[in-house]
This record gives C-alpha cells, sequence and structure tokens, in this order.
C-alpha cells in the first residue's frame, strides 16, 4: 500500500498552520507534539501508519467548521477520524494532512419516542445510542461488532452494518438525516427527521462516502422500540461448506432471523477463552437469533431447526437465559480482538451472494494452503458479508506482503461470484487499489465527479477509496 | 500489533514482558470506550490505547521519559476498566507499572511534583505519620487558598475527612473465634485505612470471629507497597511487599487465607508473584498471592446464616480494584443480597470514582468530575446507604453525596450480628 508523496509545500508552512489553528481554537483542542501524534498515526489497521501534520479534536460544530475553513484557504488536506477503529485504514492519515476527530462531540440533543428518532452528535458511540433510549424501551438497530467503541460518524463513513443488519438493514436504513461541514467551513443540513427526502436523495449519497464529501458532526437516527423478547441459538456443523449450505438453506425457506453469524473453529476457540459463553468446540458453527413474542420465537426456531436437522448437525442448543444470550454476543462481538491473542491477522471485509458460501469458503481454504497462511473465519452469513481473518506474522518480514496478496486474491474472488468488495468496512485504504477489479474507468470517473461537486480542491480523505493513478491530476 | 525491539533489549525480562503484552494488542480500540479518563478528556493520547501507542514508542526507542508521554501516563487512574473490556487479554497493568518504573528512572519531575510525590511516598504508608500529617492539614486548611497547586489545596482537602485514633484490634495479636474453629486467616490491618477509618478492620474482625474464623494479625505487615509502587518507585515497593510477606509467611501453616479489605491493596498483594519472580522471593511470594483474598471473596466461600433483617436499599459501589483488578464481581453484592440488603447498581459501574489511590491528589481536575459523576449516577438509585470495598473509593464518594458511605464488610457484620455502623447515624 502506497501513501501519496506529501505536498512540500504544505510541510513547510506546518508552523504556520498550526498556529492559525491554534489562535482560532481553544489550546487543548490543537495536538501538534511529535510524541503525541505518533499515537494518531493509524486505526485499527495498524499495518499501515504515517503521522499527521497536526490533530485537531473540535468540541462543536463551529469549531470543526473553523478548522475545515483555516485548512481550505491555506490547502491542507484533512482526515476525518471518529473513534479510530476502521479495519480499512479509513483514518489512516497523511504526513502533510490535518486530522479532524470528533471523538469529543458525544451529545445527545433529542429524543423524541413518538416520532422514533434521536438526534445526536455523532462522536458519539454506537452503543451509548441505545443506551441513552433503552431504559425507556428503544434501540437504535446497526451494531457492528465494534459497537462498544465506534462512533456514529465513523457508522455513517462506512455505511456500517452488523449482526442484526440482516432484518434491520445497514446504517443507511436508519439514518434520517445529517448536520454536515464541507470542506470550505459551510455548514449543510440535509434530510431531517422523516423517512425520505423531499429532493434528490443526498443522504444515501453522504451515507458510505468515507469521509470524502465532508464531516458530519450530528445525525438524527431511526430508533426502535426494543423487541418483546429474542433467543439465539448455537448449531454446530462439522464442516464450513455444510454449515453455509445450512445458511442458504434458511435463507431460500424465507424464514427471516435477526441475525445469522458464522465462526469457524480458531475462531471459536479464541472467543470462548473470552467469553466463556459455552460455544461447542465443532468445525463451524451458527448463531442464529430470531425475535418477537415467545410463540413467534417458538415458531421460528421450529421451522430453522427443521432445515438444520436436514444438514445433520452436531449440536443444537437453544440460549436458556438472558445472561447466556449476552455471554453469546459477547463472543461473537469481540471476535477480532480474541483472535489477536492467538495471531496478528488481516480482517477482509467482501460481501457475496449468500447461495455462494459454500463454494466461497471451500475456495478460501483452497488459498490458505496455498498461501501457507491460516484463516480464521467469523462473519454475518445472513447477508453474505464476509470477514475471513488472514493470520499473519507482522513481526515476520514479508509476510504482510504475503498476507496482502491473499488478501487480494479473497477480494477478486468475492467479485468474481458476484458480490463486491467492501459490506461495512468501507475501501479506505486496504481496497483501494483493487476498486479497478470492480469498476470501470467510467464508472470510476462517474464517482469520481461526485467529490468534484462537494470537495473540489480534493483536500478531504483524497488519499483513500479510489486506486492513487486514477484520482492522479485530481489530488493537489 | 507489529513491535521493533532488538534482541539486545528483549534479554531484558521487563522489556521481554511488554513486548509479550503489546503483540496481543491489536489496536481494535474496545478500551477506549470505558476508559474514564478517555470519557472526561476525549483524547485519545488519554486512554488506554493511546498510552500502549506513548509507552511501545517510548519502549522501543529505548530513550528517556518527556513531558507529553509522562503527562498522559499520569493521567491513567490505574483502574484497569480497560482489562475488563480487552478481548485481546493485553496486560495494561504489568505495561502501565513498566512504564512507571521508567518514567521514576528517567524522567525529572518539576521540583513542586517531586516533593508532593515525595511527601505522600513517605506519609500515607505509615498510620502514624499520616495521623500527624491530617493534624497538620487540619490548621492549615483555612490558609487553603492561599496555595497555589491544585494538587497540594486537594491534598489539605483530605483533613475534612475526621482523623481515626490507633485501635487496639489491629495491634499484633491472635483474635480467637467464636465457639468451634472453622478456619483460620490472617488479616491485613491496611496502612492509611486505619488512620482514617478504624471501623472496616473492627467489623471484619467482629464478623470473622463470630463465623467461627480465627484472626491472625502478624507482627511485621504493613503497608502493601501500592502506594509507590503506582509512582514507578519499584524498589521501595519491593520493600513494603518483602515485610509483608516474611511477616505472613511465619503465619502460613494451615493458613485458609490473607483476608485484605482495601481492594487497591488486594489488587497488588495479589501482583506479589509477579513482582518478585525473578528475585529469591519468588516462591514465597507467589504462594502468598496464591493466599491473598477480599474479604467478600473469602466470605462467599462459607457457610452463612439466615439474615436478622432486611429491607435497607444499598448501592453497591464496584472498585475498580475489586472487579476489574481482581475480577470479584458477583461475591459483594450476593452476600449483601444474602445478608437481606436490596442490593441496586448505578448506570455506570463499570467507570472509576475518580479515588485511584493517590490520584484524586495528583489529578484533582479529573478526579473531581468523575467523582461528581459517580455520586450522581450513585444518588439516580435512590439508595439509603451506599456500600464499597475500599476505603479510597468511600472517601471520593462520601465527599460528594449526602447518602452514607459504608465498607461492604461493616453491613454484613451489621446484618449478621453486629452493630449497627455509626456511618448509617442513629435513626431507623
Amino acid at each position: 500500500m502506497e501513501l501519496p508523496r506529501p505536498n512540500p509545500m504544505v510541510l513547510e508552512r506546518r508552523a504556520e498552520i498550526v498556529a492559525r489553528l491554534k489562535e482560532a481554537l481553544p489550546a487543548d483542542t490543537v495536538i501538534d507534539d511529535p510524541r503525541g501524534l505518533v499515537a494518531y498515526e493509524c486505526d485499527a489497521l495498524t499495518a499501515y501508519r504515517c503521522p499527521p501534520l497536526a490533530v485537531v479534536l473540535p468540541r462543536s460544530t463551529d469549531e470543526v467548521a473553523a478548522a475545515l475553513r483555516i485548512c481550505h484557504a491555506m490547502d491542507v488536506p484533512v482526515v476525518p477520524r471518529g473513534a479510530g477503529t476502521s479495519l480499512a485504514g479509513g483514518s489512516l492519515p497523511t504526513a502533510d494532512a490535518v486530522v479532524i476527530g470528533v471523538a469529543r462531540l458525544t451529545e445527545v440533543l433529542e429524543t423524541d419516542y413518538a416520532d422514533r428518532i434521536i438526534r445526536l452528535q455523532t462522536g458519539r458511540t454506537n452503543l451509548s445510542v441505545t443506551g441513552a433510549v433503552e431504559a425507556d424501551g428503544f434501540f437504535y438497530a446497526p451494531d457492528p461488532s465494534s459497537q462498544l467503541a465506534c462512533a456514529i460518524s465513523g457508522n455513517i463513513g462506512m455505511n456500517s452494518g452488523g449482526a442484526h443488519c440482516l432484518k434491520y438493514g445497514v446504517t443507511t436504513n436508519n439514518l434520517l438525516g445529517v448536520t454536515m461541514v464541507l470542506m470550505d467551513g459551510t455548514v449543510v443540513e440535509i434530510g431531517g427527521a422523516y423517512m425520505d427526502a423531499g429532493d434528490l436523495d443526498l443522504l444515501s449519497v453522504i451515507c458510505g462516502s468515507e469521509g470524502q464529501l465532508g464531516i458530519v458532526t450530528e445525525a438524527t437516527l431511526r430508533i426502535l422500540p426494543k423487541p418483546e423478547g429474542a433467543r439465539p441459538v448455537l448449531m454446530g456443523f462439522d464442516s464450513s461448506r455444510v454449515a453455509g449450505a445450512c445458511v442458504s438453506d434458511i435463507i431460500e425457506a424465507g424464514v427471516l432471523p435477526v441475525a445469522i453469524e458464522f465462526m469457524d473453529r480458531p475462531c471459536i476457540r479464541a472467543c470462548e477463552a473470552f467469553a466463556h459463553a459455552g460455544y461447542p468446540d465443532v468445525e463451524a458453527l451458527l448463531i442464529i437469533e430470531v425475535e418477537g413474542s415467545p410463540a413467534e420465537i417458538d415458531h421460528q426456531l421450529r421451522l430453522i431447526r427443521e432445515i438444520a436437522e436436514r444438514h445433520a448437525p452436531e449440536v443444537i442448543r437453544e440460549s436458556t437465559s438472558a445472561e447466556e444470550s449476552a455471554a453469546i454476543w459477547l463472543g461473537r462481538k469481540s471476535a477480532f480482538g480474541a483472535m489477536g491473542q492467538i495471531n496478528d491477522y488481516m480482517c477482509l471485509d467482501g460481501t457475496i451472494p449468500v447461495t455462494e458460501l459454500p463454494l466461497v469458503l471451500e475456495r478460501i481454504g483452497e488459498l490458505s494452503a496455498q498461501y501457507g497462511l491460516g484463516v480464521a473465519n467469523v462473519f454475518h452469513a445472513g447477508d453474505g458479508n464476509m470477514h475471513p481473518l488472514i493470520l499473519f506474522d507482522a513481526n515476520k518480514p514479508g509476510d504482510l506482503e504475503l498476507c496482502e496478496q491473499m488478501g487480494a486474491d479473497i477480494l477478486r474472488l468475492c467479485v468474481e461470484v458476484g458480490g463486491c468488495l467492501t459490506g461495512e468496512h468501507g475501501v479506505g485504504v486496504e481496497k483501494r487499489d483493487l476498486m479497478t477489479v470492480q469498476f470501470s474507468r467510467e464508472d470510476l470517473e462517474a464517482q469520481l465527479k461526485v467529490k468534484d461537486v462537494f470537495d473540489p480542491k480534493w483536500l478531504l480523505n483524497a488519499a483513500k477509496v479510489f486506486p492513487l493513478a486514477v484520482t492522479e491530476g485530481r489530488r493537489p | 500489533m507489529k513491535t521493533n525491539f532488538t534482541d539486545a533489549q528483549l534479554a531484558d525480562p521487563g522489556i521481554a514482558r511488554a513486548n509479550e503484552i503489546l503483540r496481543a494488542c491489536v489496536h481494535c480500540g474496545f478500551c477506549t470506550a470505558t476508559c474514564p479518563s478517555y470519557q472526561v478528556l476525549g483524547d485519545e493520547l488519554d486512554s488506554p490505547r493511546g498510552r500502549i501507542y506513548l509507552i511501545k514508542d517510548m519502549l522501543e526507542s529505548g530513550r528517556p521519559a518527556d513531558a507529553e508521554t509522562v503527562r498522559h501516563v499520569d493521567r491513567c487512574l490505574g483502574c484497569l476498566a480497560c482489562m475488563t473490556t480487552c478481548p485481546s487479554g493485553v496486560h495494561y497493568m504489568h505495561l502501565v507499572d513498566h512504564a512507571r518504573a521508567h518514567i521514576e528512572r528517567t524522567w525529572d519531575r518539576p521540583w513542586q511534583e517531586r516533593i508532593l510525590r515525595g511527601a505522600l511516598a513517605r506519609i500515607l504508608p505509615y498510620p502514624g505519620r499520616f495521623r500527624w500529617a491530617m493534624l497538620g492539614a487540619k490548621i492549615a486548611r483555612p490558609f487553603r487558598r492561599l496555595v497555589p497547586d491544585a494538587r497540594a489545596r486537594a491534598m489539605l482537602d483530605m483533613a475534612k475527612a475526621p482523623i481515626a485514633a490507633p485501635s487496639r484490634l489491629d495491634e499484633p495479636q491472635v483474635h480467637k473465634a467464636q465457639g468451634s474453629r472453622r478456619g483460620r486467616v490472617v488479616l491485613m490491618t491496611g496502612c492509611a485505612q486505619k488512620a482514617l477509618d478504624a471501623d472496616i478492620n473492627a467489623a471484619t474482625i467482629r464478623l470473622l470471629t463470630r463465623l467461627g474464623i480465627e484472626v491472625a494479625i502478624p507482627k511485621g505487615e504493613g503497608c502493601c507497597g501500592a502506594l509507590v509502587h503506582h509512582m514507578g518507585r519499584e524498589e521501595e515497593a519491593k520493600r513494603f511487599a518483602a515485610h509483608n510477606i516474611c511477616a505472613w509467611m511465619a503465619e502460613i501453616e494451615g493458613l485458609d487465607a490473607i483476608v485484605i479489605n482495601t481492594s487497591g491493596c488486594g489488587t497488588t498483594v495479589k501482583d506479589y508473584g509477579h513482582i518478585f519472580r525473578n528475585d529469591p522471593l519468588a516462591e514465597a511470594a507467589a504462594e502468598i498471592s496464591a493466599k491473598a483474598k477480599d474479604i467478600t471473596e473469602f466470605l462467599a466461600t462459607l457457610d452463612l446464616p439466615a439474615p436478622e433483617r432486611s429491607g435497607m436499599r444499598v448501592a453497591y459501589h464496584a472498585a475498580c480494584s475489586l472487579q476489574h483488578g481482581q475480577k470479584v464481581t458477583a461475591a459483594p453484592q450476593t452476600l449483601l443480597q444474602a445478608a437481606g440488603y436490596e442490593v441496586a447498581t448505578p448506570s455506570d459501574p463499570h467507570l472509576c470514582c475518580g479515588s485511584a489511590g493517590t490520584y484524586n491528589l495528583m489529578q484533582p481536575e479529573i478526579a473531581g468530575e468523575l467523582g461528581r459523576r459517580k455520586a450522581a449516577s450513585l444518588e439516580a438509585v435512590k439508595p439509603e446507604a451506599i456500600a464499597a470495598g475500599n476505603i479510597g473509593c468511600m472517601a471520593q464518594i462520601g465527599e460528594r453525596t449526602g447518602v452514607p458511605v459504608v465498607h461492604t464488610v461493616e453491613l454484613l457484620d451489621w446484618a449478621w450480628g453486629g452493630p449497627r455502623p455509626a456511618k448509617l447515624g442513629n435513626s431507623g
């Protein structure tokens, strides 16, 4: 992975840029100490690192606008940052960039249960959105595995999904409006507390734009009443292929669980060691959750069991208590971190048609043997969003490059079977150079023109999403 | 996470351990979500992930500590909420301990800080000196406005607390079990706790002996060393610890547990095995660590009588050292319930109250904000009393609420035949 050459004109004016930022913003808002900058050199994709020119941590939309105005006037690239949990390098800085982080923007501005909306600042973490409304019986549906720590700003940037998106949709289906600051400091309001746009649906353009169109500081989100009940069931199989076939059959039968999650043996063991959820030690595990009234839950689980039994599962076990259900989900949602106890890894994120699951899992196994690198699989099987973790040794020279090549092959495979490069982590820098596998030059050009409109100078997160060769000439 | 240590660096056991810890971290950021200082300050440098990065950079380069790194490591409460949250099993405690020792060795603190830290290290572990210092502070307190340093003012404010006279019960002796003896324990009587509140040890001794447990208070035990350990003063900490190890090893035959009722100390005693891992005392230290039990952890192993009364609504404040440091989470609440109390938990049970050893003295602004938040979330559950298992939390919360704050063991003692805790007042 290559970063563009930092703009020497910007580097030369570093002192002046920092001085102007400090002049416009409160003292503890600007970080320029080289030691401090090192901690902002990467997000959760630590394979790629680069300390920024400075970091700004504003406390209001106005402060975000002030920082952007200065950067715009001085032609300084800007990298937006939420909680820094991106697995695709979405907030990886460049050496000439000012990182603008929204972590201090955490207030809830308004809740309206009658209209089922919450308006908040986007530095707030995903789980704490539910935290703000759950005492009143509501929740916010999209639930990325990193929901404890990831910020709504990043969820909007990457159009994040999560385990329960099989039923509730991803971020874009739950986002009603945003306050966004454009690169030149203009503050715009898009959408509002209603379901559809009266005009051109710009909100759908912004959601998933990976911080390239503006910095979203406030959002109006849809909240939902909590279901009457929910119950996960664990199903263990002796092969990944059979588990994959079972998922296809469940979806094909028209049953709609809220979540169908898949883990293979390496992941099961790592998660069990952390969460003590009672996962069976099998080759492939499905966590299937259904919700509703007790009668609805029983009915859906009966249908699912009938389908599963055709695939001769080794274990079928329903959760018997709220504590057990919580442990089952804690384990699943900690999967990436828990794997860290065992190995360095690179986490991929591709999406495929559900019916292709058995084939793709088999091909990933073959690639693993071919490259001599282990793979652990954990993913949202219900909607075909794959997360293979390629295991490697970060301290062993050459291993990262091998891992990158294998990752590229897996993502090419996703596109080949009719899927796409990303499910929810975004393209970032990780998948940037693979965009040409999925899109023709014309397709890419059309996308670039959208960015031209919002950010004509190409200062916002410009080293991401598109191959550098494609954006050459647009970037300063 | 990738690390860059040379083979020569890795030959140092401290660096080897740090490398092991850093290699387990995947930089996922989950720890930021439950870090109290990050909740207040919102800068990643004040979160575990940021500190891990600063420490990594400092250790890899082998350079002396610098102002920026010290500022952010100093702002860590050491509450260890990050260790509960971390799915990768990163042992942040050992990493930050190592960093603090490195800072202590390589960083010249400004003179005001050196004086403050030196004074704390020379006073707090010694109950006699601490009582005199409290008296001095009481006299100086009317002039607190003239003191320019917020930390020094925070120290004077400690004098608002009453001074507890030395208790005869805490002197070296054996408290015999009532009735037939069911077990034998050593009680660690602590240091600062004794000077602030003599009722906690008294309640512990009463309750244990009433339950048929003989309680030995060996000669020679003293401060656990946590206080100086958290300042990075490794050698002093080891001296304190070694005294205790020797005092307790003399009692080890047939001993069921070393009972500790200040959970901050408990976390450190349970880590003696690690602290002395490359030392002639290694084996003894490991044995002592294995015997160390929080009072509630030990009580939970006993058959307990039925409660004598019921109904008081108690908010349970989980001390970080107990819930994160020692992973003792259920026992205090189950015991309170078994003793007939109605137990409520605040909405932020995982977050630190800001006490954190000497943190409330060294970082009064952040500690004050955390204390205010914690008192509010505890009051929100409308308790008649607040129970906690650590004297530091009791003082920190007690300063900010009108609800009486008692030690868990005082409530348990009361429920099972002891006197009503004086802190609850006379009503009811």
